[in-house]
């Protein structure tokens, strides 16, 4: 997947989890945590979401690579290459 | 071979339909088993001569708008991937604890509450503004933080005894399972999920939750067993290697989520050892009356929601000596919501504290005189805090603690189970879990958040 299919993959992850949060206009270097209002139940969603959609495993030492869209960009590409 | 499932959850209620949906949602094969041909446990439903009523659910606690932040409501909401519409919460009118010469109204506007105490106990109002505070910042969601007397806590802010009984009433009614106090994490979550955000209820009732719930379970191809009554869980060293049914089926599973309660689980094991689990079982069980009216509530002047009342200064939250206490309740009129339509019927909830092992006790030809009498002495004590609507009652219908044993299997009729609590859900076997009343969430909102916790922790993390 190219970078920006990742991005769009993420963002539908997270429009899912926060229905009511604004995810098309998200900033890339905002932690998602505060632009969204997420918690540790809906990271740990995120990652189970990433494993049942792309196959993709997050262990659990890697949560904070998911901080921010640009950070998750970062950690998942080599991942979801 | 017995059929095989990665997790098998006993109790189909709150709890258990939030651990399903959120096991099935991520591909686990996930089977839900009832005793009982109607789900729901102590928030269901039934019929009786064409009217519709509901148990346990008086009303939601935790409303917040939708959306938002850092709200138990959205945190359930979003795990479950339900819409906020969905469940077409309704928000209460106004409700109140009543005390002799003192009424405190409260709303989904904490401002209300704040500006009564303000109002109707000057002395106090500077302590309880620092009491809002400390609840506010205080951590009630870390399972690692032992219990501590919520009345000790309070007591170090507030000097007013009525103040104190007025403040723990409602929270008391709705949630604790502990004679005259709460731990103090209970308190602070109940505190917030009555005071600060707000009830709200939907149209239909606890129907339109539980179908909400159930359609999405089945639809995420989650199995739901009724007229499963659960007769024993065999263990083999650390574990459970069995689930044995009442009619002696057999399945297996990896994991097994129990909603019974704690010592109500421990008593299936099959190398259970009686007595092994202590002095835990609850106490605290109730009577609730349903009164049919031919009038609405509000053309007889009544515009409450729901009001807790004691007529004695001091509440007395405990196992009454009697068959009923009927010194205090709780008064719910289920037609005082912001609907859009009127409710079908017009209908006046109240529930009290009542003494398990004296209804169990009473000779079948004795029961339902004892309720009728119960009743009336408890409408007595009722019509002194809402308007007399007795002569336009044209229907009754009551359950006592024995009702509660029947269709809960709580021992005692303990609506909220045991005193003790197990935050962690853990038990002393690797596989099974406890989720719901016993292990400490209660209410609606608490019980979907104690089966969605606890399948994140003890099954979705541990993958």
């Amino acid at each position: 997947m190219t970078r920006q299919e990742i991005r769009q993959a993420i963002i539908d992850i997270l429009a899912d989890i926060a229905p009511d949060e604004d995810t098309a206009s998200l900033k890339d270097d905002v932690s998602l945590r505060d632009q969204l209002g997420l918690d540790s139940m809906d990271f740990l969603d995120i990652v189970m979401e990433l494993r049942k959609r792309y196959n993709v495993e997050v262990p659990s030492s890697d949560y904070p690579q998911l901080a921010t869209m640009t950070s998750c960009l970062d950690y998942l590409s080599p991942k979801m290459a | 071979m017995p059929v095989h499932y990665d997790v098998l959850i006993i109790g189909a209620g709150m709890s258990g339909l939030g651990a399903g949906i959120r096991l099935a949602h991520y591909g686990r094969k996930v089977c839900i088993l009832d005793r009982h041909y109607l789900w729901g446990g102590l928030n269901s439903f039934y019929r009786l001569k064409g009217y519709r009523f509901d148990v346990g659910l008086h009303a939601m606690t935790n409303f917040v708008p939708r959306g938002t932040r850092n709200a138990p409501l959205t945190k359930l909401l979003r795990q479950l991937r339900i819409d906020y519409d969905e469940l077409d919460l309704r928000p209460q009118l106004m409700s109140a604890t009543w005390f002799p010469g003192k009424r405190l109204r409260f709303s989904n506007d904490f401002a209300l509450f704040e500006s009564e105490v303000a109002e109707q106990f000057p002395a106090q109002a500077d302590a309880f503004r620092r009491l809002v505070r400390h609840v506010m910042e205080y951590d009630a969601l870390n399972l690692a933080t032992p219990e501590f007397s919520a009345r000790e806590v309070v007591a170090g802010f507030l000097t007013d005894p009525l103040l104190i009984e007025m403040l723990f009433c409602p929270l008391f009614f709705y949630g604790s399972a502990v004679e005259n106090d709460m731990d103090f994490g209970q308190f602070v979550i109940m505190f917030k999920s009555i005071y600060c955000e707000g009830l709200a209820r939907p149209t239909e009732g606890v129907r339109r939750v539980l179908r909400v719930l159930m359609e999405k379970y089945k639809g995420l191809g989650g199995e739901l067993r009724m007229k499963s009554g659960v007769k024993r869980l065999s263990v083999a060293g650390t574990k459970v290697t069995e689930v044995v049914l009442d009619s002696g089926e057999t399945l297996t599973a990896d994991t097994v989520f129990s909603s019974a309660g704690y010592p109500e689980t421990l008593e299936l094991l099959s190398d259970y050892e009686p007595g092994s689990e202590g002095a835990t079982h609850g106490q605290l069980s109730f009577v609730e009356s349903i009164d049919v009216l031919t009038k609405e509530p509000r053309d007889l002047g009544y515009e409450f929601t729901i009001q807790f009342f004691s007529t004695t200064e001091k509440f007395h939250y405990q196992k009454p000596q009697e068959l009923v206490d009927v010194r205090s309740g709780v008064i719910c009129c289920p037609n005082n919501f912001r609907y859009d339509r009127p409710l079908d019927d017009n209908l006046m909830r109240v529930t009290s504290l009542a003494n398990y092992d004296l209804w169990a006790a009473l000779p079948p030809e004795e029961y339902h005189e004892a309720k009728t009498r119960w009743h009336r002495l408890v409408l007595d004590e009722v019509v002194r805090i809402v308007p007399d609507f007795r002569p336009f009652v044209k229907f009754t219908d009551i359950f006592t603690p024995t009702t509660v044993r029947k269709f809960t299997g709580h021992v005692n009729g303990a609506v909220y189970g045991s005193p003790v609590k197990f935050k962690t859900g853990r038990t002393h076997l690797d596989n099974l879990f406890l989720c719901g009343t016993d292990q400490g969430m209660l209410g609606i909102v608490g019980a979907l958040l104690s089966g969605i916790s606890m399948a994140n922790m003890h099954v979705l993390q541990q993958a």
